[in-house]
């Protein structure tokens, strides 16, 4: 059978790293990137006799996301141990929670081509990351890195509401959104704070009841996930298809194979022991906690997007693109406001901005540069200090480099040729060497100006003032 | 009287006074290990050179004229559950043989602050898992009133360390009468804290939820003042309470006139031995001559509470023992050869039976299938019994029960079968459950001259009314003027 009989129901478990300064049951600090094991205390790594202490801003954080996702908050929550082995594991239990999370029955809105659709949140929970294992280049064993272990996480877990690929794009990149406003996670896929695993089942269309799932870990990007879901469904329809049946299992994908691997065999099925945490107190929260929390989130994307709607005129989709991201969204606020010109800046990140951070593959909160450094930019080219194409060359170098665009054009010797006089020599020696195309504009070929323009740019490296350009030959040509 | 028989506040009077220094006090309590250690078998971590070292710093501190705390070079020994910062913390286990704790519980924090004197740290069963002190790993500790009989425990260091001299108080732990089975063993005064009054950071941790630490002394004077030592919230424990500062010596007073007392006839029922008996109801007579009124009262749910206990104490243990794993700080098994046999070699062989025999059960009543009908079922009856001594509490200050249904047996008698061991704990461990305060002290010796321990409770917090209760009795017997251990072999 094809795969238009066939629907596919997904659901998905995020784990995001909250961006606290501290662990969630010590005082170490969450930092990425430091030398292994300088972020540990005896807490995180496990010595007898330590005990955890809940940190409470990762319950404030937990409580925004789930505001934020239209959850009910639990009043009462509390956490649980989850136990297995594992040495990145290094209690031999994973804090979590297990029948009281503290966010319940929330969703959140999202937009494809077919329109808009809500998809529920079952849950979200708050629990601890483990350590990393790394591979031994010189003894050929696997060492333990417990910087990571006990840096806070909410587990945000989806109902089985999505059932295209574009759905889950839609559901993945709004959830980041909403975890970058309301700036609980910094969502950094490469560094592993944003991790989604999904669960994907296959049933024929009209079919109420749902199909096995699987579910497919390790995916570290938003096109790996939307591979490693093509994957899978191929191969639960051949699998179907064939007269076979889906066994529940949970599933590695290699993004060099690009295929999925069974992670564990049936005989090592989990038992994970949950029980309620007896090192820690139950997690009460008053109405008023709550209603503060409410109070102090801050404007979400739709909101937002509804502002430039208004205030700005912006276009539905020029809006849409700034606001799917908190830092494009703060970057064309306050770069508009250095420069006073949101048009352009608009212009700036809604095209070479975006296609930029497109080709690299780097987040938008990875953008290196400042508004002020952008905000100045725009300044320049209203100006006349530079033309618009070397503003091009400006944004480009700001990727590489975070100076202040005077200084670079300063550098690199773009400041635009603006003086009358050597404009007009420029031109005199345009028209000289091209006689072709003056005869053509002056047989009435208007497109024989830009040529001639355009050669004038080239020979100035595009330094010229273009309208000054325009105004010069059009004099000289009348002669 | 020898310098080692004395109290520490007896110790504190004599420093006063000038007419003992802190050297002399150490070196005469060096000197009674040296003689003692080979019979009692006390110690796994012998201390004393650092000691000497230690008093000879506080002895010129002193000589040149420093004002320091009124504890500053009393001596004391520490259970082997509790870390101390650079030296061997072992829990009595193959599993921590070589494990040098790098930080200090908060107990010890607060040992330290006062300037006491570390002599050693004692022997236990492994991970506090028992009730005779045999199921260490390295030694075997005996009962210094009788050397062919267990001390109690699992704290049996503790207790036989104190009741030998060896060191004038002691800390200990306590799950389900690791501190007050020991005392009762050993003729001496042992006091298991309400759950939450001492922090429990750093304390080797069996079952989270009823763990304590708490004190073994000559006396109950000195319990007050060790308890003022140790009590107290602490940041680092979220299951600690703020109850603010108490001074329980305050409590040491002579009338009882008109204190409640319940006798809960569940506790002096067919199991408990005759002679214990005897001895607790003469006990009870005494306190009603001292105008105490005394009244029997029903605690039937306490019939429960050994299961419940041994569901609870072995599901959490089962997780807390987990991260003895071989990867980091523990032994590994030289055989194994992938992580699952680093996992299951490792644990094999450096755990003793009795831990293993914990593991699996708690590990099984966890299990998904089981979880409803032990564990969940078990935390249900956990807070029928805290009901149950609440409302007795409604009614009477303190209860009062045996400590243990015998005293204390030979070694041997019982360590091939779990079940009597865990019998023993049938008095204690509803405390535990309940965490409640609970004292054991002298109430007289059988027929063969060994110790029998009475056991006093009262409600959460309620140490000042337990200690007042103990002093009392205790000043009107004068138990330890009567009777002394004998070492007999």
């Amino acid at each position: 059978m094809s795969r238009q009989e066939y629907e596919t129901v997904m659901g998905l478990e995020v784990h995001a790293e909250l961006s606290t300064k501290t662990k969630i049951f010590c005082s170490c600090p969450t930092k990425f990137g430091a030398e292994p094991n300088t972020q540990v205390c005896p807490i995180c790594m496990a010595m007898p006799g330590a005990l955890p202490v809940l940190n409470e801003k990762v319950v404030e954080y937990a409580v925004k996301a789930g505001l934020a996702t239209n959850c009910e908050i639990e009043r009462n929550s509390k956490n649980d141990r989850k136990n297995y082995f594992y040495p990145d594991l290094p209690k031999s239990y994973q804090i979590s929670q297990y029948d009281k999370p503290l966010c319940k029955k929330g969703y959140i809105e999202i937009e494809t081509s077919q329109g808009k659709k809500k998809i529920g949140i079952t849950r979200i929970h708050i629990e601890e990351d483990a350590g990393k294992l790394n591979h031994d280049e010189f003894g050929g064993g696997s060492l333990v890195d417990l910087n990571r272990a006990g840096v806070p996480l909410i587990e945000i877990v989806s109902e089985p509401d999505l059932r295209t690929t574009e759905e889950v794009d839609a559901y993945l990149k709004k959830l980041k959104s909403i975890l970058e406003y309301i700036e609980v996670s910094d969502c950094k896929m490469q560094e592993g704070s944003f991790r989604a695993d999904v669960n994907v089942s296959i049933r024929k269309k009209g079919e109420t009841k749902l199909g096995t799932r699987t579910e497919m870990k390790n995916m570290n990007s938003f096109r790996s996930i939307i591979r490693a879901i093509n994957y899978e469904i191929e191969r639960q329809i051949e699998v179907v298809d064939k007269g076979g049946i889906i066994e529940q299992e949970t599933l590695r994908w290699d993004e060099v194979s690009g295929k999925t691997f069974s992670m564990r065999d049936k005989e090592d099925a989990q038992d994970y022991r949950y029980f309620p945490e007896p090192d820690l107190l139950t997690i009460n929260l008053s109405e008023e906690y709550i209603n503060n929390i409410k109070k102090s989130l801050p404007e979400m994307p739709e909101s937002r997007k509804q502002r430039y709607l208004e205030e700005y005129k912006l276009s539905e989709k020029d809006a849409g693109i700034l606001t799917s991201s908190k830092y494009l969204s703060d970057l064309f606020e306050k770069a508009s406001e250095v420069c006073g010109n949101y048009r352009a800046v608009n212009n700036w990140i809604i095209s070479d901005i975006s296609r930029i951070l497109n080709e690299k593959e780097m987040e938008a909160s990875e953008i290196p540069f400042t508004a002020e450094h952008l905000g100045h930019l725009v300044k320049l080219i209203d100006k006349g200090t530079i033309s618009s194409s070397i503003g091009k060359k400006v944004v480009e170098e700001l990727f590489e480099n975070q100076k202040e665009p005077e200084e670079i054009i300063k550098e690199k010797g773009w400041i635009q040729i603006s003086d009358e006089g050597a404009i007009k020599e420029i031109v005199q020696k345009i028209i000289e060497s091209n006689p072709q195309s003056v005869m053509d504009y002056k047989a009435g070929k208007d497109r024989a100006l830009g040529f001639l323009v355009g050669q004038a740019m080239k020979e100035t490296k595009g330094k010229a003032n273009p309208q000054m350009l325009n105004k010069m030959f059009a004099e000289e040509l009348k002669k | 009287m020898e310098i080692t028989e004395l109290t520490v506040h007896e110790l504190q009077e004599k420093i006063k006074n000038k007419e003992l220094t802190i050297k002399e006090i150490n070196e005469a309590y060096i000197k009674r290990i040296k003689e003692k250690e080979p019979d009692v078998q006390a110690f796994i971590t012998e201390l004393t050179e650092q000691g000497l070292e230690q008093a000879q710093k506080i002895q010129n501190k002193i000589d040149n004229g420093e004002k320091l705390g009124e504890l500053a070079g009393i001596p004391i020994g520490i259970k082997d559950m509790i870390c101390t910062k650079g030296i061997k913390t072992t829990a009595a286990s193959k599993m921590l043989e070589n494990f040098v704790a790098p930080y200090d519980a908060t107990v010890m924090e607060k040992i330290n602050a006062e300037e006491m004197i570390n002599l050693g740290k004692l022997n236990m069963d492994e991970f506090a898992m028992g009730g005779s002190t045999e199921y260490s790993y390295f030694k075997k500790t005996r009962n210094p009133w009788d050397l062919s009989r267990v001390p109690g425990g699992s704290s049996g260091g503790s207790a036989a360390a104190v009741a030998a001299n060896m060191v004038p108080w002691a800390l200990g732990t306590d799950t389900g009468g690791s501190i007050r089975q020991p005392a009762s063993f050993c003729g001496i005064v042992g006091l298991k804290p309400t759950y939450g009054l001492v922090s429990r950071y750093g304390v080797i941790a069996f079952a989270s939820s009823l763990d304590q630490v708490g004190v073994f002394t000559k006396d109950v004077q000195d319990c007050a003042m060790l308890l003022n030592v140790i009590a107290g919230h602490d940041e680092k424990d979220t299951t600690s309470v703020d109850i603010g500062k108490k001074d329980y010596t305050k409590s040491l007073q002579k009338n009882i006139e008109g204190l409640k007392i319940g006798v809960p006839k569940e506790f002096y029922g067919d199991g408990i031995n005759p002679e214990v008996k005897e001895s607790l109801n003469n006990a009870i007579l005494q306190y009603k001559e001292m105008g105490a009124q005394v009244e029997e009262f029903s605690l039937d749910i306490a019939q429960y509470a050994l299961a419940t206990y041994y569901i609870i104490a072995c599901a959490e243990a089962s997780s807390n023992l987990g991260r003895y794993d071989g990867i980091r700080y523990t032994y590994r098994s030289k055989e194994a050869k992938s992580l699952k046999e680093i996992y299951k070699k490792s644990r094999s062989e450096a755990f003793g039976a009795e831990v293993k025999r914990r593991i699996i059960l708690g590990t099984y009543v966890l299990s998904s299938g089981y979880y409803d009908a032990y564990y969940k079922r078990a935390q249900q009856v956990r807070t029928l019994v805290m009901n149950q001594f609440n409302e007795a509490f409604e009614k009477y200050d303190i209860i009062i029960t045996p400590t243990s249904p015998t005293v204390a047996f030979k070694i041997g008698e019982k360590s091939s079968n779990p079940m009597e061991m865990y019998l023993s704990d049938i008095c204690t461990v509803s405390i535990n459950i309940a965490g409640l305060p609970g004292i054991s002290i002298p109430c007289g010796v059988d027929k063969e001259g060994m110790p029998i321990g009475m056991q006093l409770v009262s409600k959460r917090f309620g140490e000042e009314t337990i200690i007042k209760a103990a002093y009392a009795y205790e000043q009107k017997t004068k138990f330890r003027e009567k009777y002394k251990p004998t070492f007999k072999k």
